[in-house]
């Protein structure tokens, strides 16, 4: 693109948002080059509006200027949705913070997009309500960017991930009309587009205000750890709890790695002699929750449990809870880099899985770290290292060879961080040609042009060329496949 | 584009997985919503310029002269990086390098500052011309003519956050009958000529429950302003210095009642970590350091200390909470005080906008930071404020003056003084 292009939308954009609200200098765009996956590339410019209509003008000049967009809430996604791959405008919406409303009544949030996640909780709870996705990342990620992902979260087990809450939503479309979809009241007529909009990581338009399904906060919340001798035997645990037919509120692994690390980051002491545990919870009426636990401690020390740990105050099942969240950060204690991987298994296979997974990054020399939903099967294996000494190419080749055991099992690339630049071109590996096709209709309907964060979802592409590590993904996902 | 490139240290900043989980915690990026001016951004952007990736123009030293310092950031991240001293380093590499010249007359302010706060004798002097001003009416004065409004801005703030020096001035207690521990009191610089009063509550605490108040005599100024300012020079001597003096006394703990200090002192060990003649040393001085509340609240027995009745609302000083991970202890205190109410505000742990001489340097930033705690003290309705630190105190109590609000803003050793007297 031509200089004069550039200079003439950046002063667009400033026009419209103010010009501390836009930023196109070298040192600038350089720290939206990132988010917490691995790919990398700045932005022509990013704009920073304040409320819808500046939104719908920044996409209308951007379009004018026939340059593409990228939507970005806290930059906390895990597969570079919000990267910009060719030259892209970066629109933010860390300025949309409002919650505009708590219907207690109707059990409804209307939301900004910039607004984190746990803040509709937190407006909730006066209410007696609170909102049910949470992203281990909710402090800090956005419900624009949670919408975007189909975000999930330990809760999801009992819950669904946000394509089960979100009820409404306002979004700015490529063209730069604004468009209302779906409603608070239920069964509406047409077609409901909400559940498409929900995961598409912005590539059918910026989603400018949310309604939100809240939910009664439960009568009773019963949190408690147990301990095992090895991951087999509290896998075997969850399933047995799981086929019993008990659906925990959320039932979470972490083996011996993790907890070496969250007892280094925080003040939760879990025993480090434990091959690994379970963090369950269990919610509803006070006489559930009890029958429920003792049903459950049962089972895991039928498999082999060697100890439960109850969490008998708030402040305790919040240090479990933030053990368990913020397990991920946490291991960079143990070596300086991670890739996290998302795929998810039958829960009938996971033990397999797992040993498939531990074999992988053996051959490659990494540690593997495990912390995963091991209720829906939804698999985080770390793969932990040092990009002083190892390279990115190995690790990646060693996740595609994990992505690989996990479809042969019959599973799936992704369990909620998406697929953006990670995993697209690794579609073809899960889709046919005529899949991919009809998904990319459904796509131009909205997006006709391919200017909504181009490069993202879909493989084969080329816009995202650019970047190191898109074309490793691509050389692997095209030449591992037979 | 050809740059000298700025070289320092970026290995505490290793672990960062750019994972954004200390982003919501970080009091500039509350404000902004920006990544420039986020924990992240910046330690990005740190270490892309120590990798020569980009010029550390005026722009990128901004964005990290937004920095309030406040740690919040270092203290939630589950990953341990360092950004404390991350951020230092930055700091001295640009202050070394002079990249980026200052507005001239800040640029003098703050060498003065430096310079007085290390020199008992002339921080004395400028003490007493400043109480001068304050006593013989000059203040009012120059307030009430409009005057001061003439004054130039970064003077005008100055003037509305230097500290008090009308206070009176510290007095050791009498050494207790029966005493079961021995410590030194910091003194610091400015602390000792402004609020002697605090430390004197300080020492009458310690001395009440059975601890001996040594003096020291050589001690001086932490150097805390002076390594933040990025002056790592005059930070070492001024380490040196105390680290000398304290052995002397030979006690079981240093205790500090400015937590600003505190943190600073706490990191002596890896100020000088690269000094062999020095390390060992610094570590045995690190290791007695203990902030006030820390001090007292691990001591044995959990009777009560004292009565007052008053509501009262904490504010968690940065370098207390963040620095040094003390947020329980001035808590649990304040609660074994009979008769005392103690009210949550909203965002407890967010830096009040004081920051050293953040004030000066980022005006805007500063003021709206200061707003922002103050409606949060407000919505409380408490009778009192309560701090461990002083630049907080001062921070908090021209925020609530600005709005006409004579609330009292007291030391948390203050409180207990007057409780247990
Ligand atoms: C420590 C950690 C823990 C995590 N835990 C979880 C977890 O438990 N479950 C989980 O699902 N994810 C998790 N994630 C991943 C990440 O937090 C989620 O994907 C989250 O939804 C991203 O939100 P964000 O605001 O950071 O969005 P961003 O990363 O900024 O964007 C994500 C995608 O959404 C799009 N987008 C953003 N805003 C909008 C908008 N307004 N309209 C349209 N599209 C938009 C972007 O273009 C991009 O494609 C975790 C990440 C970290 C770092
Ligand atoms: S500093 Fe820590 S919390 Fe912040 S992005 Fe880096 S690793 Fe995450
Ligand atoms: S030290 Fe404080 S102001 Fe600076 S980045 Fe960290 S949280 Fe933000």
């Amino acid at each position: 693109m031509s200089t004069r292009t550039a200079d003439r939308l950046v002063r667009d954009l400033e026009s419209i948002c103010g010009e501390r609200n836009v930023f196109w200098r070298e040192e600038d765009t350089l720290v939206f080059e990132y988010d917490a996956g691995f790919d990398r590339r700045p932005p022509l410019a990013v704009a920073v509006p304040k409320n819808t209509d500046e939104i719908a003008r920044c996409v209308r000049a951007a379009r004018d200027a026939g340059v593409a967009v990228v939507p970005r809430g806290a930059g906390t996604g895990l597969s570079g949705g919000t990267i910009a791959c060719g030259d892209a405008v970066v629109i933010s919406t860390a300025r949309l913070r409002t919650i505009h409303e708590i219907d207690a009544v109707s059990r409804v949030a209307v939301v900004d997009p910039g607004v984190p996640n746990l803040e509709v909780s937190a407006a909730a709870r006066p209410h007696g309500l609170f909102f049910a996705p949470d992203p281990a990342s909710q402090r800090v990620s956005t419900i624009g960017g949670n919408i975007g992902t189909n975000a999930g979260g330990p809760h999801a087990l009992r819950y669904g991930s946000m394509v089960d809450h979100v009820l409404a939503v306002e979004m700015v479309l490529p063209d730069g009309e604004v468009a209302v979809f779906g409603g608070v009241a239920p069964d509406l007529p047409g077609y409901d587009c909400v559940p498409l909009i929900v995961g598409s990581e912005g590539t059918l338009g910026i989603v400018t205000k949310a309604w939100l399904r809240l939910l009664p906060l439960p009568e009773d919340v019963r949190t408690f750890l147990a301990e095992f001798p090895d991951v087999r035997s509290g896998a075997r645990a969850a399933s047995a709890i799981i086929a019993r037919g008990i659906v925990p509120a959320a039932m979470e692994m972490l083996d011996r790695t993790t907890i070496r690390a969250v007892n280094a980051a925080f003040d939760v002491h879990l025993s480090e002699d434990a091959g690994s545990m379970l963090l369950v919870e269990v919610e509803g009426l006070r006489e559930e929750t009890g029958s429920a636990t003792s049903a459950i401690v049962a089972l895991c020390e039928d498999e082999g449990a060697r100890g439960v740990r109850v969490a008998e105050t708030q402040a305790e099942r919040e240090l479990l809870w933030k053990a368990r969240k913020l397990g991920y950060p946490a291991l960079a204690r143990i070596k300086p880099n991670s890739y996290i991987h998302d795929a998810v298994v039958p829960r009938s296979k996971l033990p397999d899985v797992l040993d498939s997974v531990n074999a992988i990054a053996d051959r490659y020399g990494y540690t593997v770290a495990n912390m995963f939903h091991i209720g829906d099967g939804n698999l985080h294996p770390l793969l932990l290292f040092d990009l002083r000494e190892d390279t990115i190419e190995g690790v990646m080749e060693a996740s595609a060879e994990i992505l690989k055991v996990a479809i042969e099992s019959g599973g799936a690339l992704s369990g909620e961080h998406g697929i953006g630049l990670e995993k697209n071109h690794f579609m073809f590996w899960v889709y046919g040609p005529e899949d991919l096709e009809a998904m990319q209709r459904a796509r131009s309907a909205f997006d006709p042009d391919g200017a909504m964060n181009p490069g993202k979802i879909f493989p084969g592409g080329d816009t995202c060329a650019a970047i190191p590590t898109e074309r490793i993904k691509r050389g692997l996902a095209e030449g591992m496949w037979i | 584009m050809s740059f000298a490139p700025l070289t320092f240290d970026v290995e505490p900043a290793r672990g960062c997985i750019h994972c954004g989980v200390c982003l919501e915690s970080c009091p500039t990026y509350l404000l902004t919503g920006l990544e420039t001016e986020s924990p992240r951004g910046r330690i990005h952007l740190m270490q892309q310029v120590a990798a020569g990736r980009v010029a550390p123009t005026d722009t990128l030293r901004t964005h990290l002269d937004r920095c309030l310092a406040c740690r919040a950031c270092e203290a939630v991240c589950p990953s341990g990086v360092g950004y404390g001293a991350l951020i230092e380093n930055a700091r001295a590499a640009f202050e070394e390098a002079h990249v980026v010249p200052r507005s001239r007359l800040a640029g003098l302010l703050r060498r003065m500052l430096l310079a007085l706060v290390a020199d008992p004798a002339r921080l004395e002097g400028a003490a007493g011309i400043l109480a001068l001003y304050e006593r013989t009416g000059l203040r009012h004065l120059l307030r009430a003519t409009g005057l001061r409004s003439r004054m130039p801005k970064a003077l005008r703030r100055m003037e509305a956050l230097y500290p008090p020096l009308t206070r009176p001035r510290y007095r050791a207690p009498a050494r207790p009958a029966h005493a079961t521990a021995r410590v030194a009191l910091l003194l610091g610089c400015v602390m000792r000529v402004a609020y002697g009063d605090v430390h004197t509550a300080a020492a009458r605490v310690l001395s009440r429950l059975g601890v001996e108040v040594v003096d020291v005599p050589d001690q001086i100024c932490c150097g805390a302003l002076h390594a933040h300012a990025g002056e790592r020079h005059d930070a070492t001597r001024l380490a040196k210095r105390n680290i000398e003096a304290f052995e002397r006394a030979k006690v079981d703990a240093i205790v500090v009642d400015a937590a600003g200090c505190g943190a600073h002192l706490k990191g002596y060990g890896h100020l000088l970590a690269g000094d062999p003649q020095w390390a060992a040393r610094a570590e045995t001085f690190t290791s007695k350091v203990r902030d006030v509340t820390e001090y007292l609240a691990s001591r044995e027995g959990n009777e009560r200390l004292g009565k007052l009745a008053l509501r009262v609302t904490y504010q968690s000083p940065c370098h207390l909470a963040h620095a040094q991970r003390i947020t329980q202890e001035p808590r649990a205190l304040l609660r074994r005080v009979e008769g005392l109410e103690l009210i949550e505000m909203a965002e407890a742990e967010v830096c009040c906008g004081s920051a050293g001489s953040y004030n000066l340097q980022q005006p805007e930033l500063a003021d709206e930071l200061r707003d922002r705690k103050v409606d949060a003290i407000l919505a409380t309705g408490a009778e009192a404020v309560v701090s461990a630190n002083p630049g907080c105190m001062l921070q908090v109590r021209s925020g609530l003056e600005e709005r006409g609000r004579d609330i009292p803003v007291l030391h948390l050793v203050e409180v207990l003084d007057r409780a247990m007297s």
